[in-house]
């Protein structure tokens, strides 16, 4: 290694990067979603995905589920960085293969072609709780809930079918059984 | 029906609910119905500057030297722009600041109109909580809260964007009664175990160190204080990073003196080494760890801090405690004391080795430099001030660059609140209008910017604002012609080619000082030296002095890029004896 010529030190070791899903609750009010978004690409956190929605009307609270990876410090310092947001009322952290908490992702799929393909690609479909949200008689569109990688999947393997479109959101969060996240 | 006030007077109300009694702006087309009011509030005194960065700096310096927030009022577009940087600067190092600033009307929002920029965006990153205020009714309540956000926890910038058709609008206005509760965004939530869990690695500890920071000064002065009974009940060495100076007495015994990148020998040394490192309201900035992996390889480090995201962000730690630094620093001296009331006693011998070893590093007296009775060396020049100034309740506020550094290491402070330096962004031109601010808190006060060429050239303008005001700051340049600091790393890292570091037309600030209608003077021989410094003192106007020092200076001793902290290159003093020896130029 050659004579540093920085006047900052060099990187140090990496940790092993892991997936998390990170659910922040928020004031639903202007440039909130620019504050939790700018401190991502500010302190060069990835996002892996997004989503977001009003979730309680009457308190005025959003929901969003952000898909990010990070070493487990980063993530660390996600959650702690995300609490000291004015508008951010409470953090909760999962872990991808966490078996406590249901992930789901939707995707609207336009295929084209005869009658087969479209059929072939709707049997396809069957695992994911497929629903044919419009027909003509050249196309389908198909919505399925999937998780990412099984999206990932099915967008790749519905090619062959006349898969045309692909629309998709981030992944929505909740843990299972009765409790709540507090 | 209450009587309705517009919004330009109800920013007035609010200042004046919030005890405001100074505020540092520049006026323009957004911000003229709160200019408008000024002269119904008498209360408040307004310091025009010369720039918005100035306002932002003087306010930061307001702040700093009284522990109250800092208020500054700028109108839209360039005069936010411009106090961007001042903000950025007081988020690093955690200064609280309420900035006002005017937008265009609401209805021109969005449509480029002139002297309009997004500014909530734009200070979004570089401000704890930023606010657009849309309607006149909830104006007062954002004010209100924005004070109470850049006080509360570990403090910060807030901008409040007050468009000018709200500035015009009325409404109604309620008297501000402060809350107790602050949101949950406040955490002194420290445990009984955690204390507990302190002292036991206190006792069992024989190379302990304190490690302190600017979270004790931000504390209030009631920290420093405990921090001083706590350092003298423990009998521990204790070490400040440059923020924290004056937290702990500069000239006691038992300071190691300032650690980090151009910290003392016995400091970097006693951090590497040391089994027990307890950081108080620092934060492990990488000026002060070096390399991270090699940081202090063999201690248990407890981290007291106030914002629980400092906590493991640099450094991972074995016991953190999130708190106000006076809380826990009381609560740990009144728990010591009735569990283990010879602490001191007891543990004199343990550490005594320590002591021992620490001495040793002492004796290298790693500030020491070569002097000189041709040209007046930099850190002489600081020596001779700080002589003759320590027995006036001197404010020191200073540049970036080497003089900063060398201010850091000879000019010992003995209070809190009395040095105000840009550590976390380093922004050059930062001291002479914090001096600007310093002053007007502290009018009958001796304050003294520490400066270099280049750095106080950035705001030299300000120094009109200290004349319009009688403002007698004293602007004490360290002259070498070049920007020392860029100069000395490019002479160690990159071939001495000294790549537009020098600046080759400096106006003569003699000549420059009379032009802003205040006192020049200067100083080019060592012997001279004391007599100008006590002229200067004794002018009761505002003074540029310019002394001219050793153009090839370097700033030592030093933690080289990349190294970790017993890896210090020492001056030049002693690498020419390392060299006899044959040793090389690192001490290991």
């Amino acid at each position: 290694m050659g004579k540093s010529r920085s006047a900052y030190s060099i990187p140090g070791k990496q940790g092993k990067y892991d997936t998390h899903i990170i659910v922040v609750w928020v004031d639903n009010e202007a440039g909130v979603l620019a504050r939790v978004v700018g401190l991502f690409s500010g302190r060069g956190y990835n996002i892996e995905s997004l989503a977001v929605a009003e979730v309680d009307p009457k308190l005025n609270i959003s929901r969003i589920t952000i898909v990010t990876t990070g070493t487990p410090q980063v993530i660390e310092q996600i959650k702690l960085q995300l609490k000291k947001l004015v508008p951010v009322h409470k953090v909760a952290d999962f872990k991808r293969e966490d078996k406590k908490v249901i992930f789901k992702e939707m995707a609207l799929f336009k295929v084209v072609g005869n009658s087969s393909k479209k059929e072939k690609a709707l049997k396809a479909c069957k695992k994911y709780n497929p629903v044919i949200l419009d027909k003509t008689n050249k196309s389908y569109v198909i919505q399925i809930t999937a998780l990412r990688k099984e999206i990932d999947i099915m967008s790749k393997n519905l090619k062959k079918f006349g898969l045309i479109s692909v629309s998709r959101t981030g992944a929505v969060a909740m843990t299972r059984g009765s409790e709540v996240f507090k | 029906m209450s009587k309705l006030y517009s919004g330009a007077e109800i920013v007035f109300k609010c200042l004046q609910d919030q005890d405001v009694e100074v505020i540092f702006g520049y006026p323009g087309g957004a911000v003229l119905p709160i200019y408008d009011e000024l002269k119904n509030f008498k209360s408040i005194k307004h310091y025009l500057v010369r720039h918005e960065q100035g306002a932002g700096h003087a306010a930061e310096g307001y702040a700093r030297s009284t522990g109250r927030p800092g208020v500054l009022l700028v109108t839209s577009g360039p005069g936010a722009t411009n106090a961007v940087t001042a903000l950025t600067d007081a988020y690093m190092d955690s200064v609280p600041l309420v900035c006002i600033t005017g937008q265009v009307p609401t209805h021109l929002i969005g449509t480029d109109a002139f002297q309009e920029c997004d500014t909530t965006g734009i200070t979004r990153p570089c401000t704890k909580h930023n606010w657009l205020v849309k309607d006149v009714e909830d104006l007062s309540k954002t004010i209100h809260k924005a004070f109470e956000v850049a006080t509360t926890g570990r403090p910060g910038p807030v901008l409040v964007d007050i468009p000018k058709d709200v500035q015009f609008q009325k409404t109604g206005y309620t008297k501000f009664t402060s809350q107790k509760k602050l949101n949950g965004k406040t955490h002194n939530n420290f445990s009984k175990k955690e204390i507990d869990e302190l002292i036991k690695l206190m006792s069992k500890s024989s190379k302990p160190i304190f490690y302190t920071g600017g979270g004790v000064v931000n504390s209030g002065p009631r920290a420093s204080e405990l921090l001083r009974e706590l350092v003298d009940l423990t009998g521990f060495p204790i070490t400040s990073t440059l923020q924290g100076l004056g937290s702990f007495p500069g000239n006691d015994n038992q300071f190691l003196g300032m650690l980090g990148m151009h910290g003392s020998y016995e400091a970097n040394n006693a951090m590497h080494d040391c089994d027990l490192m307890i950081n108080i309201g620092a934060r492990f900035d990488d000026r002060i760890t070096g390399k991270i992996d090699e940081f202090s390889p063999n201690s248990k480090k407890v981290h007291i801090d106030i914002d629980p995201s400092s906590i493991n962000k640099n450094v991972k730690v074995d016991l953190p405690i999130v708190g106000d630094v006076a809380e826990v620093i009381g609560s740990t001296i009144k728990t010591i004391k009735k569990v283990k009331p010879n602490f001191a006693k007891s543990n004199k011998q343990k550490i005594s080795k320590w002591w021992e070893k620490i001495q040793k590093w002492r004796s290298v007296n790693s500030f020491n430099f070569i002097n000189s009775s041709e040209t007046i060396k930099p850190q002489y020049a600081i020596q001779r001030l700080y002589e003759l100034t320590k027995n006036k309740d001197t404010y020191v506020t200073t540049e970036v660059g080497q003089h900063q550094m060398w201010a850091a290491q000879h000019y010992k402070f003995n209070k809190p609140n009395r040095w105000m330096t840009s550590g976390g962004l380093g922004t050059m031109g930062y001291g002479l209008p914090a001096a600007v601010g310093v002053q007007v808190a502290h009018p009958n006060k001796l304050v003294i910017d520490i400066a270099g060429e280049a750095s106080v050239l950035m705001t030299m303008q300000e120094m009109s604002t200290a004349v319009q005001y009688s403002l007698p700051i004293k602007i004490f340049i360290l002259n070498n012609e070049y920007m020392g600091m860029v100069r000395q790393w490019q002479e160690l890292l990159h071939d001495k080619n000294y790549s537009e570091s020098y600046t080759a037309a400096l106006p003569d600030f003699v000549k420059l000082a009379e032009a802003y209608g205040c006192v020049g003077m200067r100083a080019t021989k060592p012997e001279e030296l004391d007599d100008k410094i006590i002229e200067m003192i004794n002018t009761d106007r505002p003074v540029i002095f310019d002394c001219l020092v050793d153009k090839q200076e370097n700033c030592f001793p030093m933690i080289p890029s990349g190294k970790p902290h017993n890896q210090m290159l020492l001056g030049p003093k002693d690498q020419k004896e390392k060299k006899i020896t044959g040793k090389g130029k690192t001490l290991v």
